[in-house]
């Protein structure tokens, strides 16, 4: 699904921030990325969603070469992609029904087609009561569910999720990480970015390990 | 904040809203809510340069138009008329001699009469000089005739000019050449540095548009990158910006161009009050009826639609350049 050879990235003239990477995410694995802050976490999670292009080495998304792949061609491969971000990045001024179809709306989709699809997954997610309000009255929790759902709406083929469990309290956090197994089970691949110990000793899973831009693997 | 409360358009964007693509879907129930939001504090401050630049532009605008249309008038008056001077000759009748000189101007192609002047008219003509109460039958002054040119094309003032000289003694023609000449070349220049200064006016308000409109666009930058990480188009994100942009810079620089010609018809319907004033014929003989005319409320009109194009390109533009530097 994805794999990386030899991958290395560096901004600008500066020293590299990721070194010889290789790795694969198998279709319908669970992983949790990890390492301490400044390891290279989130430019590796900039990699893996098409924001970046490695200075040297290959990476293939979907069998697409990434630094060759036409710049038209990246939405389409960004749509079977799904992101859930550490600051949410929720539209304020849209509903929480609007925000998670965000990405069928892009599509230049009527609302008529997907509104059943999306109040069911925001029941799924614990949010079908919350379907009109706006993210400013939203707790930290619902939203971080409404972010995942928009990752989910799409029903991408693999989902990153960027310290999901950074802002939520533990019993919070538990469920959140149940809901990732649970898509998992369903056949979405899932990486976790996470600094969390806790979170990642509650279910046994391939970790990623990040030090000094180098990456370690546990099966 | 609470659950969006359902708040109508207002009458403009309700009068846009019939000429730009509509929100609604086919089935006629309301579509989501706009990507951008229409109504920001960055939207509102845009909008209020653009409609300041906009009247500013309307303004140079009309004043060019004003002095183009008083210096062509200016021409058009003084071509129309000539004057034929009749100086006094020793042993010969002037008066004879002026009344021969306006028969044969009379009978030139293209002049719609002519006619000697009155000692009285002469008089008065002297009167900042010499005084009132003059008797210029005693004096050897000149002897004027007013020749009016029903088409000043048609008229040869070349073999006019050599009629006269042949036939009448001390007449000499004043076709006020020189002074049209000169005349003409300052209204030509005063119209070239009007034309600068609109030139200058418009440089600006594009820059100002353009500042605006990317410091307006700074707010929606996590707008952009939302929709480019949930994998919308490039053309979709520009798409968006662009119909928000648009109608906002239409707004402003309606708005703007409207100031500019309720303010020109407003001086136009005073000046036209004024017209039997002392201060009223001053500014009427340098701008006519101060009217700016059709031309000028077009050119208004075509202002205001080119800023809201300008700003939706710019919009356009920052949208793709903002999508490159987070690829």
């Amino acid at each position: 699904m994805i794999r990386f050879e030899n991958v290395g990235l560096r901004y600008g003239m500066g020293a590299e921030v990721l070194r010889d990477l290789s790795f694969q995410i198998a279709p319908k694995s669970f992983q949790f990325l990890t390492g301490p802050s400044g390891a290279g976490k989130s430019t590796l999670l900039r990699l893996l969603c098409l924001s970046l292009k490695p200075t040297r080495g290959l990476i293939t998304v979907f069998d697409r070469d990434v630094v060759t792949l036409p710049k038209e061609d990246l939405p389409s491969l960004r749509r079977r992609v799904g992101v859930v971000f550490q600051d949410f990045r929720l539209l304020d001024h849209l509903t929480t029904f609007e925000n998670v179809a965000l990405p069928l709306r892009v599509l230049g989709r009527e609302e008529s087609s997907y509104r059943a699809d999306v109040i069911e997954l925001l029941k799924w997610v614990g949010l079908g009561d919350r379907v009109q309000a706006l993210p400013p009255i939203l707790s930290g929790g619902e939203k971080q569910r409404a972010a995942i759902a928009r990752a989910l709406i799409g029903q991408p083929e693999i989902l990153l999720a960027d310290e999901p469990t950074g802002n939520v309290d533990p019993p919070l956090a538990k469920r959140l990480l149940r809901l990732f197994v649970e898509l998992n089970r369903l056949g979405t691949s899932v990486v976790i970015a996470t600094h969390d110990i806790g979170l990642m000793n509650q279910f046994d899973a391939r970790r990623l390990v990040l030090h000094e831009g180098r990456l370690s693997i546990y099966e | 904040m609470s659950d969006r409360a359902i708040k109508g358009p207002g009458l403009f964007s309700r009068m846009i809203g019939a000429i730009l693509p509509s929100r609604r879907s086919r089935s006629g129930t309301p579509v989501s809510a706009p990507i951008v939001p229409a109504q920001s504090i960055a939207g509102k401050s845009l909008m209020i340069v653009i409609a300041i630049m906009s009247f500013l532009a309307c303004l140079t605008l009309g004043a060019v138009t004003l002095v183009r249309d008083a210096s062509l008038g200016w021409q058009a008056d003084i071509v129309r008329e000539i004057t034929i001077q009749v100086r006094p000759v020793d042993d010969i009748d002037t008066n004879a001699e002026a009344q021969k000189a306006a028969t044969i101007a009379a009978s030139m192609p293209g002049v719609a009469q002519a006619r000697v002047l009155e000692d009285w008219e002469n008089a008065k003509l002297l009167e900042p000089w010499l005084g009132s109460g003059l008797d210029v039958s005693d004096l050897p002054i000149p002897h004027l005739i007013v020749v009016e040119l029903a088409d000043p094309d048609a008229v040869d003032l070349i073999a006019l000019a050599s009629r006269l000289d042949k036939e009448v003694k001390g007449a000499s023609l004043d076709d006020h050449r020189n002074w049209t000449d000169r005349l003409k070349t300052m209204a030509n220049a005063t119209v070239i540095i009007g034309v600068s200064i609109l030139g200058l006016v418009f440089v600006a308000t594009v820059l100002s548009v353009v500042f605006a409109t990317r410091g307006a666009m700074a707010s929606n930058r996590d707008i952009v990158s939302v929709l480019h990480y949930v994998g919308a188009e490039a053309n979709f994100i520009a798409r968006e910006f662009q119909r928000h942009f648009l109608f906002l810079g239409l707004k402003g620089g309606l708005l703007g161009a409207s100031g500019a010609a309720v303010l020109f018809a407003v001086l136009s319907f005073f000046i036209g009050r004024s017209i039997a004033t002392p201060e009223g014929d001053q500014v009427s003989a340098l701008f006519g009826r101060f009217a700016i005319g059709p031309t000028g409320y077009l050119g208004a009109l075509v202002i205001a639609l080119l800023i809201g194009v300008m700003t939706a390109i710019t919009s356009r533009l920052t949208v793709y350049r903002h999508l490159a530097s987070i690829e």
